[in-house]
């Protein structure tokens, strides 16, 4: 098996994973384009003249102000039938006692005394339910998704055209007091606010009592001109006593005295609108979209008359949003740009007294602007992007043409009939709801087919990887047919797919072509396996997978399904590998590899009796456990707590030493986080030097030597000035700045420069040609001489590569050449692995510069954890010299499980508020100007750095058995000098081969590393698996936007990320094998001469 | 022969459980307000003595491994002894062990300590009476083919479903269902106490569905 169709098949596999997930993606979350348009006074929605009555009035904006100041008591899930009477007059049936009805009977007096003054609704919320998506459909007019594209991750603050924007551009004063949500949403928006903590939800009492301190007196002192009161009371109420709790009937009853307050103050001009951001369910909660959750009491009162009808017997039932283009149009503002709300007509009908003919044509004007607006916000938005049905939205702007054509027909005509005006205000509407629903369905539907369909392939590539690791290793793989003929396929079905859309005249979807091509070579894949497979194995070995480690990715799996153990999986996930490392520790003992078997005294009866001598001492397995444990505890205390726990307290340590006040204690940090570089330094340098490849002359190694501690003091230096740049001297300040440019960058050039050498001279090893002893055999001594030095025998590993020579003897003896040669060659039993060593050092020091200063520790016990893990891992796996090699399962396992705890360890939660923006200003202090793609580089590397490195470094888990192989014969080595003759004329199969067992068997080799691939892809892939299903079968469920969609998201680019590194980990093994095979034949070619 | 041991065996792990739930309903009459939820940690403490005290009668009345080849007193009371210190060191490894697991260091010290007491008393005491303090004893009992007798072969039984019933037991903790079980450590010593009582029911039974394939050397 070649190299090259090795990557290739992975990267297919990689491919087919990417195409699923791109599907998934698209049916699952929901995008909406952020507009930044803004409505404004001078700019009228549309072509045609402003409506009637609006010229010449002062504060007349596209329509006359009919209330110049609105109280706005927003009561958090106030549910609609909090709003109702006790239905007590109902004939024949019993009484229904519900705590919670008829609590504000304030409401139900007004609506009796003053029919023509108040109206309730029942205003119907779109999903979800939750508080901050609520505001912002409240102000906007709009419908917030998921990912509202274009918006600032980093601040929730609202970028688009909304109510509070318009009326502070208007001069109006807007006084807020109540949840300091909106503190975020609008900053600085307010000219007076009294925000309140809205994090306690067992609290039910402190924000409504703050709000009520201000309430009146604001009230009172007339300065303002808007008021919104926001209580959360009857939110937390709900939450943490339900709906039907006697203290919710208390908190009703609060409000209800609340209302009646500020009706008492409110003024003619005045209007008074007391609404629900959402409902709750009958436990409480909210966020769905159950019945109970999505409708919210809406109530309007106003001292002058509003409605020239009396309310009608069931409250009518009107969309949330509507609530923004009708105050929008009361206070005599421009509709916000994107609202897709519809007005509430029959308040601009002029009161009671007005003619019925001059009511309904203000109506309809009013209607006619709120047309326009959404017409121009429609064209606008479907310019800017690709959302909306074409055909659709075609029609709608027929409609909405054929309606202005009336309504100008009926301006110019003003004594047409009635029932034009009316046809007029039916299309009007009709329009609205047009466009609202089309909206609707482009960002709040989920693709049922794509996200299943993305799910299945993902099930299919997992399964895929399944089948190809256990066949990869077997002999009759038949390799290129079953790489080629699939891709062939997939590209045949694309091009078919992007053929039949042409024609038929469709949009071309990559992610639908994507898929399609993944699904045709996925198939025919099958199909071959299949046909190729034949009768020839019974389908039990398809669960290769042993039962512990099984049971293990089951648990893990499963964790993924519950919001709980997503919120506390940095917790399940040190737990799982703790239980881990101790059934590896366990199974060994149980295995009897342990112990020494002079201890097992009792003959063994079983039928597995052939149980191999332990390589180890006793207690060897189990001091790497215990060790392990350890660090993964001590990982654990660099723990960031996730948002849904309050009780947890973040660790102290996350955060950068340049927020740390005492000067003693932050020395003594510095000191210690540059002694955990130092440490880090000295532990690969100690590797390296145990294995030998220090010695090499080669340049890589000299970069080791000089290049590694010139970063550590780069890094450090950097940390110095980062924590301590407000105490520089004002004379240095230049300086610091420059330098706090410069050594970031100079650390990750060097660091790149390392790399690049890593790739062009990976050979580190030492060669000493040409000895003249004359011996009996050519084949290669141990030592080039006799050992100089203890340290020698100590520390240089000194290997030969005797095969290479046989290979090569027949053609020296071909050429008859000078008698026997002697050529040592020092350190090739480490060489894979001392390049992946390197690489993940050389990879580790930039990423380290851009966590905060204390997360060295963090990566100085990854490196220690992995050190550990690979040499338990090591003890339990047989060497299996002439092939073919595996990878056991248990190792991908814990590997992957070691990555996702480094990952929470790192201080990194998987949600965006979480995310260590300050990592793309570290080289870059002034900001990136208008580049995003390199914030977005750094802020990733920071974020996944963890996927990266322990992808990068599995090669490791193929390489370290080998690597432990030296350690046997070692000890044989340092037995008393007078053995040394002995050991030196010592049969040459004692002679540890290590890695070079690997390169005997080329084509073993490629297959084992395939198959490493497979099972890291298939272990990463069920994890992405298991959150896309779990987020389809919860897409309804109360946290899918808060817990599993971020989760989604995170594992996804995780994925995406891992798959790159353990591409280009494998490709790193595959360039230093091509580089000693060329190696091999300069130092044969330099022989023959 | 065998049959009769495997009687024994059942009889003595009946024993076993019937103490255990005497530990939940006596000390009721003697105590005011017990409950094993909200004095959780007396309850430990009077399961632990209760389990410890039974199964050192049951050892002493059943005597499973008869051939004690000294009796002097002074080897008793050393090898009683050795076994309290045993006993002690158990606890305190399990305790390490809680930690390195994720329990906390500082606070709730003595509920962990109980939670190890407890699960040293259902996986230390068994196996010091039945195989003394021996550690090279312990560790050929828990490899493959190491037991010699049923009765060691249901110790290995009891003391694996132990602990595995501990490790299920902290899976509900994270769960935000906010029920009084879920403390750390309550729902770890209540499922490493279902996990003791499993075991108990559980290896007779298996004893006895593969008593044709068990062969033991000393049998």
């Amino acid at each position: 098996m070649q190299k090259v169709p090795v990557l290739l098949f992975l990267a297919w596999v990689c491919f087919l994973f990417y195409a699923g997930i791109s599907l998934f993606t698209s049916g699952f979350l929901l995008t909406r384009l952020e507009l930044t348009n803004h409505s404004s006074c001078q700019e009228p929605p549309g072509p045609g003249s402003l409506p009637w009555g609006s010229q010449g009035k002062p504060g007349a904006c596209w329509m006359a102000s009919r209330f110049s100041r609105v109280v706005l008591v927003l009561i958090d899930a106030l549910r609609f039938d909090f709003a109702q009477p006790q239905l007590s007059n109902v004939p024949g049936e019993p009484p229904v006692s519900l705590t919670f009805l008829g609590k504000l009977g304030s409401l139900q007096r007004i609506l009796e005394i003053q029919p023509h003054h108040a109206r309730l609704y029942r205003s119907q919320v779109d999903p979800p339910t939750t508080t901050m998506q609520r505001l912002k459909a409240l102000t906007t007019g709009s419908l917030p998704t998921f990912i509202d594209a274009g918006s600032n991750f980093a601040s929730h603050a609202i970028v688009e055209d909304n109510l509070i924007k318009q009326l502070t551009s208007a001069g109006k004063r807007v006084v807020f007091m109540g949840d300091d949500t909106w503190k975020n949403l609008f900053p600085g928006a307010f000219s007076q606010a009294f925000f309140f903590s809205s994090f306690n939800v067992r609290d039910l009492h402190t924000v409504d009592n703050g709000i009520l301190e201000h309430l009146y007196p604001t009230m009172d002192s007339g300065e303002w001109d808007v008021l919104i009161a926001h209580f959360l009371g009857v939110d937390h109420c709900g939450h943490k006593h339900g709906p039907h709790h006697p203290e919710m009937a208390k908190k009703l009853s609060q409000m209800d005295q609340v209302i009646q307050g500020v009706v008492e103050r409110l003024e003619n001009d005045t209007l008074l609108v007391v609404a629900g951001d959402h409902g709750m369910t009958m436990t409480g909660d909210h966020g769905g979209d159950s019945e109970l959750e999505v409708s919210a009491a809406l109530f309007l009162y106003s001292p002058t008359a509003l409605f020239s009808s009396t309310p009608p017997q069931e409250p009518e039932v009107i969309p949330q949003i509507s609530l923004v283009p009708t105050l929008a149009l009361l206070l005599g503002l421009p509709i916000p740009f994107a609202n897709i709300g519809e007005v509430m007509a029959e308040l601009f009908s002029e009161g009671k007294d007005s003619q019925p003919h001059s009511s309904s044509l203000a109506q309809a004007s009013a209607l006619y602007l709120n047309a326009q607006q959404v017409s121009r916000f429609l064209c606008t938005y479907s310019a800017a992007t690709q959302d909306l049905q074409v055909k659709e939205l075609h029609q709608l702007q027929n409609l909405f043409s054929k309606a202005s054509a009336d309504y100008q027909q009926l301006l110019q005509s003003p004594q047409r009939a009635e029932a034009t005006l009316k046809t007029v205000i039916s299309e009007l509407q009709q329009f609205l709801r047009g466009a609202r629903a089309i909206c609707i369905a482009s960002w709040a539907r989920f693709s049922l087919v794509r996200m299943a369909g993305g799910a299945a392939l993902l099930a299919a590539a997992c399964f895929l990887c399944l089948l190809a690791s256990q066949w990869a290793t077997s002999p009759g793989f038949p390799f290129r047919p079953l790489l080629l003929i699939p891709v062939a396929w997939g590209l045949a079905g694309a091009i078919v797919y992007a053929g039949l859309l042409a024609t038929t005249g469709l949009k071309l979807d990559p992610v639908v072509v994507g898929a399609m091509a993944a699904v045709s070579s996925l198939l025919s894949f099958l199909w071959k396996a299949w046909a190729g497979w034949g009768s020839k194995r019974p389908l039990a070995t398809l669960l290769p997978i042993p039962g512990p480690v099984l049971l293990f990715l089951v648990i893990r799996l499963a964790a993924l399904f519950s919001d709980s153990f997503v919120v506390a999986e940095a917790r399940a996930t040190s737990f799982l590998l703790g239980s881990f490392i101790l059934l590896l520790v366990a199974q060994l003992h149980w295995e009897g590899q342990l112990l020494p078997p002079k201890l097992l005294t009792i003959p063994r009866l079983g039928s597995s009796a052939s149980i191999g001598p332990p390589r180890h001492s006793g207690t060897y397995a189990l001091r790497l456990g215990v060790g392990l444990l350890l660090c993964t505890r001590l990982a654990g205390l660099f723990h960031r707590c996730p948002e849904e726990t309050p009780a947890c307290h973040s660790s102290p340590w996350l955060s950068p030493l340049a927020s740390m006040v005492g000067g003693r204690a932050k020395n003594l940090w510095y000191g210690t986080c540059v002694g955990a570089l130092v440490a880090l330094l000295a532990a690969v340098r100690l590797w390296l030097c145990r294995y030998g490849n220090l010695k090499s002359p080669e340049p890589l190694m000299l970069f080791v030597r000089w290049g590694l501690p010139l970063m550590v003091l780069g890094t450090a230096a950097y940390w110095a000035l980062a924590s301590g740049a407000d105490e520089a001297p004002p004379r240095l300040r230049a300086l610091v700045a420059g330098a706090s440019v410069v050594l970031p960058r100079a650390v990750a050039g060097l660091a790149a420069s390392g790399l690049m050498l890593l790739l062009w001279r990976p050979v580190t090893v030492q060669v000493k040609a040409g000895v003249g002893t004359p011996r009996t055999r050519t084949v290669l001594t141990p030592f080039s001489g006799p050992p100089t030095s203890q340290a020698d025998l100590d520390y240089v590993v000194p290997q030969i590569y005797r095969h290479m020579q046989e290979e090569f003897r027949g053609r020296l003896e071909k050429t008859k050449s000078q008698g026997p040669l002697t050529v040592a060659a020092y350190q090739l039993g480490s060489i894979y692995s001392a390049s992946v060593v390197m690489a993940l050092t050389l990879l580790a020091f930039p990423l380290l510069l851009l966590h905060a200063e204390r997360i060295s520790l963090v990566f100085l016990l990854l490196f220690l954890q992995s050190f550990l893990l690979l040499h338990l891992l090591a003890a339990g796996i047989p060497i299996t010299s002439p092939g073919p090699f595996t990878v056991p399962w248990q190792a991908v396992s814990a590997w992957a499980l070691l990555a996702t705890q480094t990952f929470y360890s790192t201080g990194h939660q998987p949600v965006f508020p979480a995310i260590h923006w300050h990592a793309a200003f570290v080289g870059f202090p002034e900001g990136h100007g208008s580049s995003t793609w390199l914030p977005a580089l750094l802020v990733g590397a920071n974020t996944f750095a963890s996927h990266l490195l322990f992808a990068v470094g599995c090669p490791l888990l193929l390489l370290w058995p080998f690597l432990c192989e030296s350690q046997g014969p070692r000890k044989r080595r340092q037995q008393p000098p007078g053995n040394e003759a002995e050991a030196r004329v010592r049969p040459e199969e004692e002679e540890p081969l290590m890695e070079m067992r690997l390169r005997d068997a080329p084509h073993h080799f490629n297959a084992a590393l395939l198959q490493l691939g497979l099972k890291y892809l298939f272990v990463l892939g069920i994890q992405i698996l298991a959150c896309t299903v779990a987020a389809f079968i919860l897409r309804r469920h109360l946290m899918v936007w808060k817990v599993f969609a971020p989760k989604f998201i995170f594992e996804a680019v995780g994925f995406i990320v891992s798959s790159v590194g353990l591409l280009l980990g494998i490709a790193l093994v595959m360039r230093v094998d091509g580089a000693v095979s060329s190696w091999f034949r300069q130092l044969v070619l330099a022989q023959q001469r | 022969m065998k049959d009769t041991d495997i009687k024994r065996l059942l009889y003595t792990h009946l024993f076993c459980i019937f103490s255990i739930i005497l530990s939940i309903f006596i000390p009721s009459f003697f105590l005011e307000n017990f409950s094993i939820l909200e004095t959780h940690l007396t309850w430990l403490c009077i399961c632990s003595v209760l389990v410890t005290v039974v199964n050192l009668v049951l050892y002493l009345v059943v005597k499973p491994n008869a051939s004690s080849k000294r009796s002097s007193l002074s080897y008793k009371v050393t090898r009683l002894l050795k076994c309290c210190v045993y006993f002690l060191m158990s606890c305190f490894s399990f305790h390490v062990i809680f930690v390195l697991y994720g329990a906390p260091l500082i606070e709730l010290v003595l509920e962990t300590f109980l939670f190890a007491v407890i699960l040293s008393t259902f996986t230390t005491v068994p196996c010091l009476c039945l195989l003394g303090p021996n550690l090279k004893a312990w560790l050929r009992v828990f490899t493959r083919n190491g037991v010699t007798s049923i009765w060691e072969n249901s110790l290995q039984i009891t003391t694996i479903s132990s602990f595995v019933g501990a490790w299920l037991g902290a899976f509900p903790i994270p769960l935000d269902w906010e029920r009084p079980w879920q403390v750390w450590p309550i729902s770890c010593t209540l499922g490493a106490t279902f996990g003791y009582t499993a075991g108990l029911v559980i290896s007779p039974l298996w004893i006895y569905w593969n008593r044709k394939q068990l062969t033991y050397k000393n049998n």
